[in-house]
């Protein structure tokens, strides 16, 4: 039905909202940008010259860096692991409802409460380290939550904790809808179960694969609250992420034009994973 | 023949092994935040964190709920948990009406330009946050809504109307036509049709939509650290607040009963409600 006026009406609030909220204030951040704002936004264009200053900070390098180690890291083992984990539930076991639970529920909690009681976990005077001394093994030492080198693989242990029962429920629901022919007749030929799995079912779970590395590319550079909680980006900087560094930039050193350029340049990273996938998905709603 | 059985119930005897162990991993950390928070904080500091307190004590949790010092006050958690309600049960219950409402004029009527709207409310679930911050920020401030519980609102209702109109909106666009086209052959306007014909089968995708949005917001934590004050923080900001700010003595048991008090909401929920929620993460996943 065409629509009338009631109906378009009724849609322009929503529509204004995200027209003003979402893409104005994105102009308004780009504008921002290229000028000189510092405590207070200022409207003077001065062109790239915050981007210029951003590309020279060693604070921007490391969280770049950071969010290399991370990102690589967690989107790789949430993917093995969550398929690995829909596998063995796939197994028609016992109390599956159970075990999918199980692995779910971190998805539930906020990730400043996965971050205090990991933070806590990974501490080496209360936590893991000092459990196992207690248990009489005295030499056992496990501090990278307090080492520059190795605290950003305490915040990808905690990331993968929390997301691997969600990339479990996704290949889950893939291997459901597996064509189940196929591998009947590779089973009548004798074919053994892990030569199913690598030749015939995870083939077909292709378009899962790349729903699980938009979803979790995306989380993982927009990642901020676990990485505050878990080291509040230490020690030091050393598990900054440009979450981290705009945050710093743009409230706490008054630099708010090299603030606004960092937010871009997020936008522009998760851009570019988002809108080919985006794209592709309304496409083919369209075609059926 | 006998010995490949003998091997199958091997496998299955390993299958289990692996599956209880990867539960009892996945369990850990909520295990050690219950006991830890019942443990008085010097069995802490000489013990280990898995095992059972020796002495119990709801010392920690009077102390995280009431006594605590987070803000200026020593008041606890408490009021910050209220604040946490009062910003989550209008946000839930305005970002649904409103995503109902845009899903109904999306499916149902024609117009041009509706589906670049929807693209664009698509991608505004996408967007880091960090490209809105300065904007909302100032606007905040212009509206005079500032460190207020109702600035909250305000802020999750905008960037959740994306999601919630996602997810009624595929909804609706698999409900059968002619039971509308029939009841506009008999008169039905169009608050008729959505209130009589929609509404009453939209009972799963509401609970989907509710469950949603109360964990995300209820979770939700750069929007609550950037544009709260002490009178308004949200839970998840306060127990940061508790959690990193403490100086002197850390005391891990309050942390942890801290924690699991923030996380209850949310976790009380996926444990009622675990399919839909499920389905919302499944739904908000595969666009499109």
């Amino acid at each position: 039905m065409r629509a009338s006026a009631l109906p378009k009406l009724l849609l322009s609030p929503s529509a204004l909202l995200v027209l003003v909220c979402v893409y104005g204030y994105i102009m308004f951040t780009i504008y921002l940008s290229f000028t000189a704002s510092t405590l207070m936004p200022s409207y003077n264009l001065v062109g790239t010259a915050s981007y210029a200053r951003l590309f020279g900070l060693q604070n921007w390098d490391v969280s770049i860096g950071n969010l290399a180690v991370f990102a690589s890291l967690y989107i790789v083992l949430a993917i093995v692991l969550g398929l690995g984990f829909a596998i063995l539930i796939d197994q028609q076991i016992q109390a599956e409802g159970v075990f999918r639970s199980i692995f779910l529920y971190p998805m539930a909690l906020s990730f400043i409460v996965t971050g205090t009681a990991w933070k806590w976990l990974l501490d080496p005077g209360v936590g893991l380290e000092r459990t196992v001394h207690s248990l009489g093994w005295e030499s056992f030492t496990f501090g990278w939550i307090k080492d520059n080198d190795m605290a950003i693989y305490c915040v990808v242990i905690a990331a993968i904790w929390q997301t691997t029962g969600f990339v479990m429920a996704l290949f889950l629901a893939g291997l459901r809808g597996v064509d189940q022919e196929q591998v009947k007749a590779a089973r009548v030929d004798g074919a053994r179960s892990w030569q199913i799995y690598l030749r015939i079912i995870i083939p077909q779970l292709g378009p899962v694969f790349v729903s699980a590395f938009v979803i979790l590319a995306h989380m993982a550079i927009k990642s901020y609250d676990l990485v505050i909680a878990l080291t509040n980006g230490g020690p030091g900087r050393s598990t900054w992420l440009p979450s981290v560094f705009m945050y710093q930039y743009t409230f706490t050193r008054n630099e708010m034009s090299v603030g606004a350029a960092s937010a871009v340049l997020m936008l522009g990273a998760i851009a570019l994973v988002v809108l080919p996938y985006l794209y592709s998905e309304m496409r083919k709603a369209k075609h059926g | 023949m006998a010995s490949s059985h003998g091997g199958l119930v091997v496998s299955r005897y390993a299958l289990y092994a692996v599956l209880l162990f990867l539960a009892l991993l996945f369990l850990m950390p909520i295990y050690v935040m219950v006991a830890n928070s019942f443990k008085p904080l010097d069995e802490i500091r000489s013990g280990n964190l898995m095992s059972l307190p020796l002495v119990w004590t709801a010392e920690p949790w009077f102390e995280a709920w009431s006594t605590a010092q987070i803000g200026v006050q020593p008041t606890g958690l408490r009021p910050y948990f209220l604040n946490s309600f009062l910003l989550v049960v209008p946000a839930v219950a305005i970002s649904t009406m409103i995503g109902a409402l845009n899903g109904y004029i999306l499916t149902q009527f024609r117009f041009r330009g509706a589906n670049l709207l929807f693209a664009a409310m698509l991608f505004s679930v996408f967007i880091p946050f960090q490209i809105v911050l300065i904007p909302m920020a100032k606007t905040l401030g212009i509206l005079g809504l500032a460190g207020t519980v109702k600035g909250l609102v305000f802020v999750n209702v905008v960037y959740g109307i994306g999601f919630t109109t996602l997810f009624f909106r595929n909804y609706y666009a698999a409900f059968p036509h002619e039971l509308i086209r029939s009841a506009r052959m008999d008169g039905a306007d169009f608050f008729g049709v959505l209130v009589r014909i929609l509404l009453p089968s939209s009972g799963p995708i509401i609970v989907v939509t509710v469950i949603w949005q109360f964990t995300n917001i209820w979770n939700e934590f750069l929007f609550g650290a950037s544009f709260s004050d002490y009178s308004s923080f949200p839970i998840t900001v306060a127990l940061n607040n508790l959690v990193n700010s403490s100086t002197g003595v850390k005391e891990y048991n309050v942390h942890f009963a801290g924690a699991f008090i923030a996380a209850i909401p949310t976790l009380v929920v996926y444990l009622v409600s675990g399919k839909y929620f499920v389905r919302g993460l499944m739904a908000g996943s595969v666009k499109g």
